[in-house]
């Protein structure tokens, strides 16, 4: 005892500080390990005690793209209702794992504003930065265009608001522009590239020359890249790569010099209006029926959606696409959407709804997962998340650079479509390990968690 | 060689639009001189007089779609199928042209109601009030559209005869690569006798011979004791039509949404501006120079001289000629230099 005595009686005086130390650090241990415990920490819309929390839903009401955003809108009150846990609950029946109860999110009920973002980037940034500010939204979502995406995802990274991106494709977004705030669910044209090449070398074979017209930013040229790498390494020649401006309307000027051009394919890297019109062009002048170097002559459109489809009319049918799901598909998560979707709305939903809907669930999942609304956390929670049962198979969002990897669907204009919705076909289904990538090749930093 | 010809073949027929258009423009400003903003906005509900007539035409009976099971969806026939067979197939077909005869007198009626309406409370305002009330009305059109058919381009067809292209090259001994969308050059023909009845029309005709008169004089005109203003207001309402004519016959080339007036209103301004401000003739002779080099601008060859001279390549021009021309190609002194 004395000797005890002793030995304490000498260490109270050199090691007062190494004692407190260690004591303050196990009181703080349980914080690691206690849900909410990060709570204490503010941030920015932080809800604190209320009983309820914001999201806002950034989507084209105006434009070119306001009928998507108008499915983007209706997917995303969808959304909010299974959450909250009114109505059948959606995907909520097969998303696995989940954490949500159907009780709103950590017992609180979700509430949305909406913003419109034109389609413009300008626009879309100065709509995310009201709904932030003013409105004090905890998470922003939707957008039907690469430009929009990765100018909303910089502001979100600057304020601290973690925004899951809605339609865009441009390998920017979660390439040389990703950023730690930003998430995409949606595909990318290089793995609509990689999905395409096989189908395309099975269909058209490896002697072939391309002719690409494509829109004039981020979107079309990484598309372009992506479509390009592909078909050369089919064995495929390019002809020439001809940027057109957006909203160029009639296309007719930069189509006749394909007539004359020895290609035999010709590549349309555009998207929504811009695709319409010149697939729309383009069979007009006649390049379907055309054979050149002893071919068919064939038009590629690498992204399809099914509202495109609608405003193309007959002049889609038979080609060929990629997208990132479809309605008429037979797994369980994609029922079970379709239908709740269906019985609200009296349509299926796009493909557009779909990614809007899926994120909306994904970030209140990864919310309730983390105990937590502190952004860090639920970041930490989507990265490297694999989840599945919601319609594109077992998915995984990557850590790396946030992009989700999953199944992509190769799709055709339906020459016979048996209903008024049934405009694409789905001719395969491609793995995801056919379309992953390396995170590497697009560059890019994610930036901080903390901001 | 083959090239060319085509890029000739479509710079007259993209000027066949921008002639049209600007033909409308023009002859507005110069009776009235108003600076007619709305003007797109009247190319765009030409277009949805053919959209409306192809969605009258094709109202349908609906079935349930058995082949979804998830929801009650519905199949649609439409009852003129239904009643006539084929007959009523061969009628939506043709709802294109049909739907010219619906347009002439809507857009008549348009054209007048805008006219008596509102636009004549603007006649002794400034140009910038014009411009900002006219452009006002446009926005509020285009909007009214967008809320009975959506943002999304709608698909009008050309009818299945014309669909397809014309092997020209065959026919003018060119290659075989030379061929034309038959609507298209249907539209250059339509633009064509349009453009040529207009100025018959004002040419030949007493009613022409005032409205000229009044063009250069109004106010002696006037004191002949010729009721100028109701003149003038017929001269609007045909201002709307030929705009209305070249917006249906541009259906089955652009599937018609909601803001392609827009897109074209910048154009035609700037064709009505290189022609010469109140200048028939100049605005048919600049709709066709912009549209040919526009076409040949967009050339590969030329586009790799200089890149993305296809995109300026109309207001490059129009700086040009205002520079070395003023008042445009044919523009008359005194024309809004007041």
């Amino acid at each position: 005892m004395s000797d005890n005595k002793s030995k304490t009686s000498e260490l109270s005086r050199r090691g007062f500080i190494k004692v407190g130390a260690a004591a303050l650090t196990a009181a703080s241990m349980p914080m690691f390990f206690v849900k909410d415990a990060w709570a204490a920490k503010d941030f920015r819309n932080n809800p604190g005690t209320a009983g309820s929390v914001k999201f806002g839903f950034n989507v084209p009401q105006s434009g070119a793209y306001a009928d998507e955003g108008a499915d983007e809108l209706r997917a995303y009150k969808l959304a909010v209702e299974h959450i909250n846990g009114v109505g059948d609950g959606g995907m909520l029946n097969t998303m696995k794992p989940l954490s949500l109860k159907g009780n709103g999110i950590l017992g609180k009920k979700v509430e949305f504003v909406t913003g419109d973002t034109q389609t413009k980037s300008d626009a879309a940034r100065a709509s995310a930065k009201r709904m932030i500010e003013k409105d004090g939204v905890i998470m922003v979502t939707g957008g039907s265009s690469s430009g929009v995406a990765v100018a909303v995802q910089g502001l979100c990274q600057e304020m601290g608001i973690i925004f899951m991106a809605g339609l865009t494709h441009s390998n920017d977004t979660t390439g040389k522009d990703k950023r730690r705030y930003g998430f995409r669910h949606f595909f990318n044209a290089y793995m609509s590239g990689a999905a395409l090449g096989p189908v395309l070398k099975k269909e058209m074979g490896t002697e072939r020359k391309a002719y690409h017209l494509t829109a004039d930013y981020t979107w079309g040229w990484t598309q372009e890249e992506s479509i390009k790498n592909t078909t050369e390494g089919l064995g495929w020649k390019t002809t020439a790569t001809v940027k057109t401006p957006v909203g160029a309307g009639d296309f007719s000027q930069y189509i006749t010099p394909v007539l004359n051009s020895g290609a035999d394919v010709l590549i349309l890297n555009h998207y929504g209006k811009d695709m319409i019109n010149s697939l729309t062009q383009a069979v007009q002048f006649g390049l379907r029926d055309k054979q050149v170097n002893g071919k068919n002559f064939e038009i590629i459109v690498p992204l399809f959606s099914r509202l495109m489809a609608q405003g193309a009319g007959e002049n889609i049918k038979g080609i060929l696409g990629t997208t990132n799901w479809n309605w008429a598909l037979e797994d369980e998560g994609s029922k079970a959407f379709v239908k709740s979707f269906g019985a609200k709305y009296g349509q299926p939903p796009s493909m557009a709804a779909h990614t809007t809907y899926v994120q909306a669930l994904l970030y209140a999942n990864a919310c309730e997962a983390a105990g937590s609304f502190y952004p860090p956390e639920v970041i930490k929670q989507l990265e490297g998340f694999k989840f599945d049962g919601m319609g594109n198979g077992p998915t995984e969002y990557r850590a790396e650079d946030h992009q989700c990897f999953k199944d992509v669907l190769v799709v055709r204009g339906n020459d016979k479509p048996t209903s008024q919705f049934d405009l694409l076909k789905v001719e395969q289904v491609v793995p995801r390990s056919q379309v992953e990538y390396d995170a590497k090749i697009f560059g890019g930093e994610l930036g901080p968690y903390e901001v | 060689m083959d090239a060319i010809f085509l890029q000739i073949l479509n710079g007259l027929d993209k000027g066949g639009a921008y002639a049209l258009i600007a033909l409308g423009l023009t002859l507005v400003f110069g009776t009235l001189g108003v600076v007619n903003f709305a003007h797109g906005a009247l190319f765009m509900l030409g277009a949805f007089c053919a959209v409306t007539l192809q969605k009258i035409l094709t109202i349908s009976q609906k079935v349930r779609d058995e082949s979804i099971t998830f929801f009650e969806a519905y199949k649609e026939q439409p009852y003129l199928e239904i009643w006539f067979g084929d007959f009523g197939t061969k009628i939506i077909d043709w709802s294109v042209p049909i739907s010219i005869l619906l347009a002439i007198p809507i857009m008549l009626l348009i054209g007048l109601a805008m006219e008596r309406g509102l636009i004549r409370h603007f006649y002794k305002r400034p140009h910038a009030d014009q411009i900002l009330v006219t452009f006002g009305l446009a926005i509020v059109l285009q909007e009214i559209i967008r809320s009975f058919f959506g943002a999304n381009p709608i698909p009008t067809p050309a009818p299945d005869i014309v669909a397809g292209s014309a092997q020209i090259g065959v026919l003018l001994g060119l290659g075989e690569s030379v061929v034309y969308p038959w609507w298209r050059i249907i539209y250059l023909l339509f633009s064509g006798l349009v453009i040529f009845l207009v100025f018959a029309f004002l040419q030949f005709t007493t009613f022409g011979m005032v409205v000229r008169a009044g063009m250069h004089d109004r106010e002696t005109v006037g004191l002949l004791g010729i009721d100028v203003e109701h003149k003038f207001t017929i001269v609007f309402g045909i201002g709307a039509v030929v705009a209305g004519l070249a917006g249906v016959m541009y259906a089955p080339i652009l599937p018609p949404d909601y803001h392609m007036g827009m897109d074209f209103l910048v154009l035609s301004f700037v064709v009505v501006v290189v022609g010469g401000m109140g200048s028939l003739g100049g605005a048919v002779a600049a709709g066709f120079l912009l549209g040919l080099l526009q076409s040949f601008a967009s050339m590969n060859e030329i586009k790799a001289i200089l890149p993305g001279i296809d995109q300026i390549i109309i207001y490059l021009v129009a700086v040009v000629i205002i520079l070395v021309r003023p008042r445009g190609l044919m523009g008359r002194k005194g024309v809004m230099e007041d």
